[in-house]
């Protein structure tokens, strides 16, 4: 109590000194750089640290001496023989338990019926359509080959993620320890969590479950924690009297009563896979991903976005079906067994006339090749005329991006001297948090030095930097055009919902159509890709203004222009700045998937690492971007915190 | 009401939250203040008390003087900083897990202020979990649970979730899950605060014909100073987390120990409270003349006859035998204020 209101030690004049300090001393660096010693340019070749070298002697010492290649062949094995049943099930190879392939009628009779169940008639149709579209065109066996490994790996990341989630919740030292792993894991790039998987399992559909798996299950972690930290008291104590042991009160009262954010746990997993089963195609994973990959790398455009809307439709499906079953609240029933088991008994109706049809003609089945409804020509000559008639203008932009802003700014990046930017981050940690985010910083920036990929990161800090930049520009107005009412800021919000649930694969398609296979494509993709989360952000620091701030000045006499100036935008800045802080995390994550079509940063080098299954170099490459990530996260989120708490206290 | 065995008896009892109250010296003088200091919070305060067999102790006191803790201590659902709590003679503070699971399967029942329901289970479902945990098997338990249901007024709800019920049906659903299983011991934390007057009435009823069956040891935390004379054998009155006085309620009227519970019972109509024999004086050879008037009853029931009276001191029987007598004008002053 007492100390609240003590007033703030005389520290902070001091911190500013510091940082000034410490950014003057960066800026002479970067005046002198010409006569600088070459050591304080770049850090000299002797202190580089073979970190990768290190890395790989503990994957072998792991491998061979304590004999982990056994523990994850059984593991392998175990999801191996469910993706078996799965695939026998869906696309009908040939193995246990020989039933051969569901006919897709019934496939689409059961997603439309679940998606009633859960959300009505409108998802029932959502759903419904997206596999009667998919069997249409003729993308079954892909769609179903995605789908198989899905199916297997979110439960294993569930009950994993339950598990672990439990554990920190249970043990705060596990949980101070699953803490920074979870910050890392979550920064991670796709990339970096296949090589090692390539190495312990190889490649193919199993090694896509596997990778899935582990790219899946951080969420699930924190949700599960989340979840059960947020039960209320009186339900564990009316569990408590009611006389459960530990185990009881764990799986009747905490759990079910965690119910609402499990599930919306579950939804992230089910996200996460399906991004992940889309990239996995890199290490052989067969399905939509691949067949995406192959297309785009042929430049196959009406195919590709025949796949993608596949892409773009699964993923809206399977996000509004498990949020819609997040947020379903249990109802009570009445009336006799026959309608309380209505949908079931629908259900099952449905499915037995599905397979009737497929019996009766094999189209029901399965939709051959031939048969398939695929626009893709016209759609290519479509595209093609389109791009004939915008290529002057792309070419332009193309032209003039790449000589006057791309170019001159990787060279300006790529020029600083390492020490410099080491200063100028310290100094900045320092303003923002005072020591301790300094020595943060430095801890982030520091290792990406010794790692001797300084060149590579910049080059990636630069691309994210243009990025966000772009994004910022594109988004803002956006956002502001967005927050003009709130009919008008629900239907944007939706939209950036709906755009942050594709996999983020699928924003390469357009650019690629757009500007063919070069730098600008990556930029462009990921703007896109990082202007949603600003425009959502946005929205939401202007609508979560309190309304007696905006009539008291309305009250002063404050123009609408004035009004958003002086008041809405400072107040809405903090969040702007969480959103700005997701944009760069998402940024990044695209740069490096963007990398296999052409850049020069740590995005392409993780791709050589990746077809070389050097593990060391992966995961020194993910850190290196991961590092970044958390950087530019504890500068923003630190600095909104601040502020968010000035602002509020005022 | 005869002396019988003490069921609950706590000695010394402290509840303190804060960082660490386990380091802190506590004795009796420790102030609020001194805790306070150290920024910590006593909710339960040196508290001492003894509650026998089939006695209803009613707990009252201001919004955060501590009386739903006092009952989480009793109930081990908070361990307890200092002191002791015995239950049947068992100090429930040094029982293992399982004997604990097992107390509180076998003997004890508790309503929640906040009511505690599980979300995911319907009101029958959540009846029926005491009864699941100890391992009745699923018709008998459905069966009893279906009947406490219809006692509480619920018949026909028995397929709805927690949330599609109003405040005071949720409330229900709790009295009868802790009905259910009819515990020998029963913690009430507020248990009729969402009720309209009728069914709290109804309720008030039941519990006593409960606790007149079956000798049932009841902790009853109410903020209604009524319903706390209905149904209490003695009163407990709490202020920051201290016990004032714990007495009957005549006494509690009468000769209230401390200015603060003066104070509470201030607005109270006493001439409801108190009974007539509460004012008897001593026959010592004093004629006796005419009928008397039952020393067990209220003034206020007799009130009608006591102001028809001639008589300056009105005997007074107990049990056909005469045990005292009235002061008529000391009666009068109580049912209609002093004569001035
Ligand atoms: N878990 C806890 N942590 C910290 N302080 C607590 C906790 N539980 C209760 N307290 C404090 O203990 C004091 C007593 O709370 P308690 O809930 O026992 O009051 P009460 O008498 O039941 O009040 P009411 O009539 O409002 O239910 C309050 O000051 C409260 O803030
Ligand atoms: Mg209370």
């Amino acid at each position: 109590m007492m100390t609240a209101t003590l007033p703030p030690p005389p520290l902070r004049l001091d911190q500013k000194r510091i940082a000034l300090a410490f950014l003057l001393a960066a800026l002479v660096l970067v005046i002198f750089r010409p006569a600088l010693p070459a050591g304080l340019i770049r850090l000299p070749e002797g202190l580089i640290l073979p970190f990768a070298d290190w890395i790989n002697a503990t994957f072998a010492f792991a491998r061979d001496e304590l004999g982990l290649m056994t523990v994850t062949r059984a593991f392998s094995d175990m999801v191996e023989a469910c993706l078996d049943v799965t695939a026998n099930l869906l696309y009908g190879k040939s193995r246990w338990p020989y039933v051969g392939p569901i006919p897709w009628a019934v496939i689409a009779a059961t997603a439309g019926m679940a998606g009633y169940a859960l959300g009505g008639a409108r998802l029932a149709l959502l759903a419904g359509g997206t596999f009667v579209w998919i069997a249409v065109m003729g993308q079954w066996k892909w769609a179903m080959e995605t789908l198989s490994v899905i199916v297997v790996a979110v439960p294993f990341s569930v009950v994993f993620g339950l598990l672990m989630g439990t554990l920190a919740w249970r043990s705060r030292l596990a949980e101070r320890i699953l803490n920074p792993i979870l910050n890392i894991a979550q920064s991670l790039p796709h990339f970096a969590y296949m090589i090692p998987v390539v190495v312990f399992i190889g490649v193919g559909p199993k090694a896509g479950a596997i990778v899935t798996i582990i790219f899946s299950v951080p969420p699930m972690i924190r949700m599960t924690l989340l979840g059960l930290r947020g039960v209320s008291p009186e339900i564990i104590e009316s569990g408590k009297m009611s006389g459960t042991t530990r185990l009881q009160l764990m799986t009747r009262v905490r759990l079910p009563a965690a119910r609402t954010e499990i599930l919306i746990g579950v939804n992230q997993v089910i996200m996460q896979s399906l991004a992940m089963v889309v990239l996995a195609s890199f290490i052989g994973m067969p399905g939509l991903g691949q067949k995406l990959l192959q297309l785009l790398q042929a430049l196959k455009i009406g195919l590709s976005v025949e796949i993608g809307i596949t892409i773009v439709l699964l993923a809206i499906v399977l996000d509004r079906m498990s949020k819609a079953w997040a947020v379903k609240q249990p109802e009570h029933a009445t009336g006799p067994w026959l309608y309380r088991h209505r949908l079931l008994l629908i259900w099952l109706g449905l499915v037995a006339l599905g397979f009737v049809l497929a019996w009766v003609h094999p189209y029901f089945s399965e939709v051959g090749r031939k048969q398939a409804l695929s626009m893709a020509e016209p759609v290519d000559a479509a595209v093609g005329v389109l791009i004939e008639m915008i290529s002057p203008v792309t070419d332009w932009l193309r032209w003039f991006l790449i000589t006057w802003v791309l170019i001159p700014l990787r060279d300006a990046f790529l020029w600083l001297p390492t020490t410099a930017v080491l200063l100028a981050l310290a100094g900045i940690g320092w303003r923002v948090g005072g020591l301790r985010s300094a020595l943060v910083c430095l801890a982030f920036a520091l290792p990406i030095a010794l790692s001797g990929w300084w060149d590579r990161a910049m080059i990636t800090v630069y691309t994210v930097f243009v990025s966000v930049a772009l994004a910022l520009i594109l988004g803002v107005p956006l956002g502001l055009l967005g927050a003009v009412n709130e009919a008008r800021s629900r239907r944007f919000l939706l939209v950036c919902d709906t755009f942050q649930t594709f996999p983020s694969f699928i924003y390469l398609i357009p650019v690629i159509m757009l500007f063919g296979v070069n730098d600008v494509a990556v930029i462009a993709a990921v703007v896109v890709f990082a202007t949603v989360p600003i425009v959502r952000y946005t929205i939401e620091g202007l609508r979560g203004i309190p309304p007696e701030i905006v009539e008291s000045a309305q009250m002063s006499g404050a123009s609408p222009m004035q009004l958003l100036r002086h008041v809405k935008l400072p107040l809405a800045v903090p969040t702007l700045v969480v959103g700005a802080n997701q944009s760069i995390m998402f940024s990044l994550f695209m740069v490096i998937i963007a990398a296999f079509i052409g850049t020069q940063d740590l995005g392409q080098e993780m791709q050589r690492a990746l077809s070389s299954t050097d593990v060391g170099k992966g995961l020194v490459l993910g850190f290196a971007v991961a590092f970044m990530g958390l950087l530019a996260d504890h500068l923003l989120l630190k600095w909104a915190h601040g502020r968010g708490v000035a602002l509020r206290s005022s | 009401m005869t002396a019988s065995e003490v069921v609950i008896s706590c000695r010394n009892v402290w509840k303190v939250f804060g960082d660490y109250p386990d380091r802190l010296r506590l004795t009796p003088d420790t102030t609020m203040d001194e805790l306070r200091a150290t920024s910590h919070i006593a909710a339960v305060r040196n508290v001492s008390l003894d509650i026998r067999r089939g006695e209803m102790l009613v707990v009252m006191g201001l919004s955060g003087s501590g009386k739903s803790t006092l009952v989480r201590c009793l109930a081990r659902l908070l361990d307890i900083t200092s002191g002791t709590v015995e239950v049947e003679g068992r100090d429930i503070g040094k029982l293992t897990e399982p004997q604990l699971i097992e107390l509180r399967r076998k003997k004890m029942g508790m309503v929640f202020q906040s009511f505690g329901l599980l979300p995911h289970r319907t009101a029958l479902e959540n009846v029926a979990f005491p009864l699941e945990m100890r391992g009745q098997d699923r018709a008998s338990r459905i069966a009893r649970a279906r009947e406490v249901l219809e006692l509480v007024g619920l018949k026909g709800r028995e397929g709805y979730f927690p949330r599609e019920l109003s405040g005071g049906q949720q409330q229900r659903v709790g009295i009868a899950r802790s009905l259910a299983v009819e515990p020998d011991i029963w913690f009430l934390d507020e248990p009729f605060s969402a009720l309209d007057p009728l069914i709290r009435r109804e309720m008030q009823d039941e519990f006593l014909r409960l606790k007149g069956m079956l000798a049932k040891t009841i902790v009853f935390i109410t903020h209604d100073f009524d319903e706390a004379l209905r149904l209490a054998d003695r009163i407990a009155i709490m202020k920051d987390g201290a016990v004032e006085q714990i007495d009957t309620p005549d006494r509690i009227v009468m000769a209230p120990a401390t200015p603060y519970v003066a104070k509470f019972t201030e607005s109270i109509d006493r001439a409801r409270v108190i009974h007539a024999g509460a004012l008897a004086l001593p026959v010592d050879g004093r004629p006796v003349e005419g009928d008397p008037l039952p020393a067990g009853e209220t003034l206020h029931a007799l009130a009608r006859r006591i102001v028809g009276d001639s008589r300056v001191l009105i005997p007074l029987s107990t049990q056909g035998r005469i045990s005292g007598l009235l002061d008529r004008k000391a009666a009068l002053d109580l049912l209609l204020g002093p004569a001035t």
